[in-house]
């Protein structure tokens, strides 16, 4: 019981303090990659207070709900969007043995469920705002979500296959350098669509700021919105996490697994989360149908040749 | 081996907390912003000119097609789970993973029909 206490405050500590990390990151690696000199203020030494002031800005807030919204939905949206990824932090194994808050035994199919959750919020928010622009965001949202939903469970499957379990804590077990290469095409066909669900750039056409204002968030204000910016850089750690447990063998790192497991899984995180920002100040926006293109043409039937790979290797060997 | 839903109280206890974070902080939230809310304000910002017409416009919804070929193809790939839990272990093998391919065969066939009567590109 105990343990059980430990391991879920472990994960409502994981959730308050990673996403932040992201955060932070963000401002800073943004800051240098696009010589943007805004985030390097607050506070002195390279801006290091940047993202508290942000805090205390949207604390201060006034939360309005425009009288034409879906007063409920409007305010429920946030609540949505967010939670889901602390659920699935809470079957993410940091480590061997029982370094899991849940072992679940269809952990996989679980977090990718879960995952899905969270879109429902932009959805929600884009519907219940009554602003035109949000509601073009939000069908957007759902026509990304739907898209490249597919891939990524192809993807994640095609990991399940090679373990032969749907436990999260179980394919890192059966995990082998040798899959690198072997699931190399699933790896980045599951990044790249997990990407796209969080709505990240360069797949960011539901909030397309220079032409739909803030899509679904448009209307969102203070604390709310925060709760919004927030769950994103929840989801670059959900989405980091089990593109290192699924594709890069999680707490297995070149030596000491059983003792430095964690930091094996936080750096991997660390090093893909880095890399999401990368993408970020790299790529311009791609066009709703260069999208769709992308999703249908290529990931699709990658995942799929990625599919075959993996059945007739597995059972050759 | 536990209770099967023994395993999922945990869950309904995190998404408690969840649900709690969230709303403590919005409750939190309430002392410490001002509320003053008038009829301007409250009107629905958009681009910042005042709105025209209502907010739930109608408008050509170019998805719906995407919307079908995902669930055809979602409801398929749920199936994929399972099945690879147990596809090579003793006693199936080749033939199970035959199947596979007939099963990636209706897949691909049904993509291919999809991109061939131009539904994949944009209208």
């Amino acid at each position: 019981m105990l343990e059980v206490v430990v391991k879920l405050a472990l994960v409502a500590g994981a959730f308050a303090l990673l996403p932040l990390l992201v955060g932070q990151a963000e401002h800073k690696v943004m800051a240098h990659m696009q010589g943007r000199l805004g985030p390097m203020y607050a506070g002195g030494f390279h801006g290091w207070a940047q993202l508290i002031a942000d805090g205390v800005k949207f604390a201060q807030k006034e939360d309005v709900v425009p009288r034409d919204a879906d007063r409920w939905v409007f305010k429920l949206a946030p609540g949505v969007a967010l939670v889901p990824y602390l659920l699935v932090l809470l079957v993410i194994p940091v480590g061997p043995g029982g370094q899991v808050a849940l072992d679940l035994g269809p952990g996989v199919f679980f977090a990718l469920a879960v995952m899905g959750v969270g879109v429902i919020g932009a959805i929600m928010a884009g519907w219940a705002s009554a602003n035109k622009y949000s509601l073009l965001g939000g069908m957007r949202v759902a026509a990304q979500l739907m898209s490249y939903e597919l891939p990524m469970v192809f993807a994640a499957a095609s990991v399940a296959m090679a373990a032969g379990t749907l436990s999260l804590q179980g394919i890192v077990g059966e995990w082998r350098w040798w899959w690198l290469p072997w699931q190399a095409v699933g790896a980045v066909v599951f990044f790249v669509a997990g990407l796209a669900e969080l709505r990240r750039p360069p797949f960011d056409m539901p909030v397309a700021d220079s032409e739909i204002i803030f899509g679904p968030y448009t209307e969102y204000g203070g604390l709310r919105f925060a709760l919004f910016l927030l769950a994103e850089y929840a989801g670059i750690v959900v989405l980091c996490a089990l593109t290192a447990v699924l594709f890069l063998g999680g707490w297995k790192g070149p030596f000491l697994n059983t003792e430095l497991g964690w930091l094996w899984t936080l750096l991997k995180v660390g090093v893909l989360a880095f890399c999401v920002i990368w993408l970020r100040v790299s790529y311009p926006r791609m066009r709703e149908d260069q999208l769709q293109k992308l999703a249908w043409a290529w990931l699709v039937p990658l995942s799929l040749a990625q599919l075959a790979l993996t059945g007739v290797l597995r059972v050759a060997l | 081996m536990h209770n099967y839903f023994d395993t999922y109280v945990v869950v309904v206890v995190l998404l408690l907390v969840g649900a709690g974070i969230v709303g403590g902080a919005l409750a939190a939230n309430r002392m410490l912003r001002p509320d003053r809310p008038t009829a301007e304000k409250l009107t629905t910002y958009e681009c910042g000119v005042d709105p025209v017409g209502e907010g739930w416009a109608h408008s050509y919804v170019r998805y719906y097609v995407f919307a079908y070929l995902y669930v055809v193809f979602a409801v398929d790939a749920v199936f994929l789970f399972p099945w690879a839990t147990v596809f090579s272990a003793p006693g199936y093998g080749a033939t199970t993973l035959g199947e596979m391919f007939v099963f990636l065969a209706f897949l691909a066939t049904g993509l291919a029909y999809a991109g061939k009567k131009g539904v994949l590109s944009w209208v």
